[in-house]
């Protein structure tokens, strides 16, 4: 039909009360605006936030957790099935962090066409030794290469070669929290006692930081064999086999396969961390019910614009009624109207608001506990982008529904007699 | 075709407020291809409500209304706005122009929903209207710039654009001086013999109904002469 005719005089009404339709339109630019910037903003800070964590975290850790035996000796006697056993003979003293057959494991694992890549790690208590004093602390023997390239461990190397913890020799990288206590600087020698008693000079190749200052006061690392060493294992000595997976959705399923597989402790990276889960859905929910908030409202403005319009055009509408127009086709014209003023506020809006995030991305964002950001982080995703335009269209169709409707029902009669 | 071109049948209207009134009772007349009718009677007599029932806006009454032998009772809201687009042209006492729009826009609307000719073949046709009624140089102005008698023009050339079956009239000099309403009576009287167009004129003023083809004269929701 003639839709071309209803869009002009659309138009024509819309540039007629170009101030009102500005205001309208600013109203879903700012809602959109915000909305855009907002989730940006946001969902970027959740992603750094997780990744601080998260990047350093395995997607599925096979390791063996000590604890005794679930089937206790006096279990399998049959004539005390029936009776409470107080003796519980077989302790935990007799089973092992240590992964058996971890060569095998680690073969197997690394065919699996799900595993992004594996890297073993070893962990170890030690004393570091400063005058008298004794600070507890943990050693990782790591994997320098698989670990870098996993868990990006360079990212979180504050000073120093993570390669050199390989090419030198019984080398260690402290957590900045432990290097400031012990005043280690790189090339400085720390001395340590392990949990056997035996006590070692490592040499200070670096400093890391992972952003979580507890971490950071105990945790080192050193390469795998220089742990081995430490605690007198041989070359096969492995305590945790970290996965990074394809997908990490798939992990507790994974998990799950090769806890059974390997009869091993096997654990997804969705279980060790729900509480960031949460957190980061919180903080997106609480963007989205904001944004649309302000969209809502921009709505209310759109309406209230709309009928203030109609009640302005009802000569107009009730002429376009005698005249041969139909309900439907006034109900379109003023549907039209307001989607107009949705479509073009809310392209403007994608369009600051863009503006806007990568402003912010500009600004200096220095902190101590994440070395790797200089800039406050925004995530330019383009669903956000899409949310957006779809619902600045919807809410301003809705705005625009009721308005419509009632200039469709206008009486050109009751206008055309009153006169 | 024989049937006339507008047949009222039995028709009564009531109004409810706040007590029942009967406006209209058993209307009958018809109305032939070519003739100038003027429809007269005081004020509240009815017979602008019956103008409206006959325009097919007001759809709230007894009896049937046939236009061109077709029954107009009873059909939907859509189908009733193509009949009014296409084979009834209106002029009010107001002559609602939409300011958004220029003068030749104005008059176009109706023809570009009907949207039977291209724009190009619709403009000519404009213009010789505008001509015939002697208003050519107003085209391309704002209704807002226009007088009184002039918009009244502008609003005729729109009812005509669409070539109606008749065209009806509110009171179509109700507003106007003395001068105007006559350039506008000769405006209709022009249209009814030089295009034979069918026109159905409700009016107050007895002078202006003395001068058309045929008076209908109402009193209390009755035809008491026609």
């Amino acid at each position: 039909m003639s839709t071309r005719l209803i869009i002009q005089i659309a138009y024509s009404l819309l540039i007629a009360r170009w101030k009102q339709t500005l205001v309208a339109a600013i109203g879903v630019t700012f809602s959109i605006t915000m909305f855009i910037t907002l989730l940006s903003f946001m969902t970027g800070l959740n992603k750094l936030l997780d990744g601080l964590i998260l990047n350093r975290t395995a997607h599925v850790r096979l390791y063996n957790e000590i604890r005794p035996d679930s089937i206790q000796p006096v279990q399998q006697v049959p004539e005390y099935n029936a009776t409470y056993h107080i003796i519980r003979s077989v302790k935990s003293g007799n089973s092992r962090q240590e992964i058996y057959n971890s060569k095998a494991i680690m073969d197997r694992v690394k065919q699996d066409t799900r595993v992004l890549g594996i890297a073993p790690k070893i962990t170890s208590q030690v004393f570091f030794n400063e005058g008298s004093l004794d600070i507890t602390g943990v050693i990782y023997g790591i994997d320098v290469e698989a670990e870098s390239r996993l868990f990006f461990f360079t990212d979180y190397m504050v000073k120093g070669q993570a390669s050199d913890l390989k090419n030198v020799a019984n080398s260690i990288v402290l957590g900045k929290g432990l290097a400031d206590k012990l005043l280690a600087d790189i090339g400085d020698v720390v001395q340590i006692t392990t949990a056997q008693g035996e006590q070692f000079r490592l040499k200070v190749v670096g400093h890391f930081q992972s952003g979580l200052q507890e971490l950071d006061k105990t945790q080192s690392f050193a390469s795998i064999n220089t742990v081995q060493k430490l605690l007198g294992k041989p070359a096969s000595y492995v305590t945790d086999i970290q996965l990074k997976l394809t997908d990490v959705n798939i992990a507790p399923q994974v998990a799950k396969e090769f806890g059974t597989v390997f009869s091993i402790d096997a654990e997804d990276i969705q279980t060790a961390n729900s509480q960031f889960e949460t957190g980061t859905t919180i903080r997106t929910i609480i963007s989205y019910a904001v944004g649309i908030t302000l969209l809502v409202v921009a709505g209310f403005g759109i309406y209230n614009i709309l009928n203030m319009m109609i009640y302005e055009k009802m000569d107009s509408i009730a002429i376009l009624k005698a005249t041969g127009f139909s309900g439907r086709d006034v109900n379109r014209i003023f549907i039209l109207i307001a989607l107009g003023i949705g479509f073009f506020g809310g392209i403007t809006g994608l369009l600051i608001g863009y503006l806007l995030s990568s402003l912010i991305d500009q600004i200096p964002f220095n902190t101590a506990a994440l070395p790797t950001v200089t800039t406050y982080p925004i995530n330019y995703n383009p669903i956000y982008y899409m949310i957006a335009g779809s619902f600045s269209l919807v809410t301003t169709y809705f705005a625009g529904f009721f308005p419509a409707r009632k200039a469709s029902k206008v009486d050109p009669v009751v206008i055309i007699r009153g006169k | 075709m024989n049937s006339p071109l507008l047949e009222a049948k039995h028709i009564y209207k009531q109004f409810y407020d706040p007590v029942k009134i009967d406006v209209l009772k058993d209307i009958n007349f018809q109305v032939n291809s070519g003739e100038f009718v003027s429809v007269i009677g005081k004020s509240g007599c009815g017979k602008s409500t019956l103008l409206y029932i006959l325009s097919t806006m007001d759809t709230d009454y007894q009896g049937e209304l046939f236009i061109h032998g077709t029954k107009m009772t009873g059909l939907r809201e859509k189908e009733l706005a193509a009949v009014r687009n296409e084979k009834i042209g209106f002029v009010f006492q107001f002559h609602y122009l939409l300011n958004e729009f220029s003068v030749m826009e104005n008059i176009l609307l109706p023809a570009r929903k009907l949207a039977k000719y291209p724009v190009e073949a619709l403009k000519e046709r404009a213009l010789l209207l505008l001509n015939t009624l002697d208003i050519t140089k107003l085209a391309d102005k704002n209704p807002r710039q226009l007088s009184g008698g002039e918009k009244q023009r502008v609003a005729i050339a729109r009812a005509m654009i669409n070539e109606p079956l008749i065209i009806m009239g509110d009171e179509p000099t109700g507003n106007l001086d003395k001068k105007n309403s006559e350039i506008v009576f000769h405006t209709f009287q022009q249209l009814a013999t030089e295009f034979g167009q069918s026109l159905l004129i409700v009016t107050h003023d007895p002078e202006f109904a003395e001068k058309t083809n045929r008076i209908i004269e109402m009193e209390d929701g009755r035809i008491i002469r026609q």
